[in-house]
């Protein structure tokens, strides 16, 4: 399983590439090439002054907060782009993004290796993702209208910490202008992104648990997507090994396709009785005899 | 094995949705707004 062992390889050339463009920090301004309407499956700002591509969350709050205007002039642009993408990458990996390509996710799990005190995250809150999904991401933006009839990025106005970090912070650090600006919201802001490093510290992946709405968009297509997880009941001896190394702390036995699954597959490699496993396009059987059982218990999870 | 035929179902969909937005000049779109410096992201207004 030399792959897995390498996702912190994965995770910081994802971060590089995805903000790949430095010169931007030089001229206090954020990259504007052709290639930035190609959205990443990942929550990164695309006012982080080097980032080479679109937010799809971003995306898809402004084509909701002006969609009522666009169709009142017969312009039915709605999304579809933003969703489509969204929707293929879900079907085809569910939330692996999150595992492997994830800036802010990465960054989550750097900072609680950070030696203190931990703290488990009550399941009920982990729910909490999909209620700023459909407020925050769509209904405020598509019903909440200015005099003009444009809606505005709820969730980026007032939650959005990955934005505060990269656009925020990273702008009025190398732009006067924009940092003569700052205000009130951007305090909020702060204290918001504050509140959630802190968290980072003593919990795992607080802010993919509870709030991301791309995470829950895309973990609504982990018990769908073609990329699953397959547990074998009989090689398990339930030690929770599986979730003691687990980065969003889930017992893979319970649910190896938990919506709440990253797909990291560190459960794969942590288990030493050969539990889990993956299978992607073509079945996979690794075991022999019940094989077949095995797999259609797991399919039935 | 209908889980594996629904996996694809979606996903042929889904694209099929991609390609209907980039046909409808969503790219442009997308891209207009993301090479503008977005206030909201920032904690401006």
């Amino acid at each position: 399983m030399g792959l897995i062992k390498r996702r912190r390889w994965f995770q910081t050339i994802s971060f590089v590439a995805i903000n790949a463009y430095i010169p931007s920090w030089f001229k206090g301004e954020i990259y504007q090439g052709n290639f930035k309407g190609v959205c990443v499956p990942v929550l990164n700002c695309y006012s982080c002054p080097s980032a080479l591509g679109a937010c799809p969350i971003g995306s898809m709050q402004n084509f909701f907060a002006s969609a009522r205007f666009n169709i009142s002039i017969a312009q039915y642009q709605v999304g579809l782009y933003v969703l489509g993408f969204l929707g293929a990458v879900g079907a085809l990996v569910g939330r692996m993004p999150c595992g492997w390509l994830c800036p802010f996710g990465f960054m989550q799990e750097l900072l609680y290796k950070i030696k203190t005190r931990k703290f488990r995250i009550p399941k009920f809150l982990t729910y909490g993702k999909y209620v700023f999904l459909v407020l925050f991401v769509v209904l405020l933006p598509l019903l909440v209208m200015d005099q003009f009839g444009f809606g505005h990025t709820w969730f980026c106005k007032w939650i959005c910490p990955a934005g505060t970090l990269e656009a925020g912070v990273g702008l009025s650090a190398i732009n006067a202008e924009i940092r003569s600006q700052l205000g009130l919201l951007f305090t909020w802001k702060m204290g918001i992104l504050v509140l959630f490093l802190f968290w980072m510290v003593v919990s795992k992946r607080p802010f993919c648990r509870t709030v991301c709405p791309l995470g829950a968009i895309f973990a609504l297509f982990n018990r769908v997507s073609l990329f699953r997880m397959v547990w074998y009941e009989d090689k398990c001896i339930k030690c929770n090994k599986c979730q003691k190394d687990c980065p969003v702390d889930i017992k893979a036995y319970e649910d190896p396709n938990s919506p709440e699954c990253i797909r990291c597959l560190k459960c794969i490699d942590s288990c030493q009785f050969g539990a889990l496993d993956y299978q992607f396009i073509k079945k996979k059987f690794p075991l022999i005899g019940r094989q077949d059982t095995l797999y259609l218990n797991s399919e039935n999870r | 094995m209908k889980k594996r035929k629904l996996s694809v179902f979606l996903f042929v969909l889904f694209v099929a949705v991609m390609i209907a937005g980039l046909s409808l000049g969503e790219y442009a779109r997308v891209l207009e707004q993301a090479i503008t410096i977005c206030l909201e992201c920032i904690g401006i207004g």
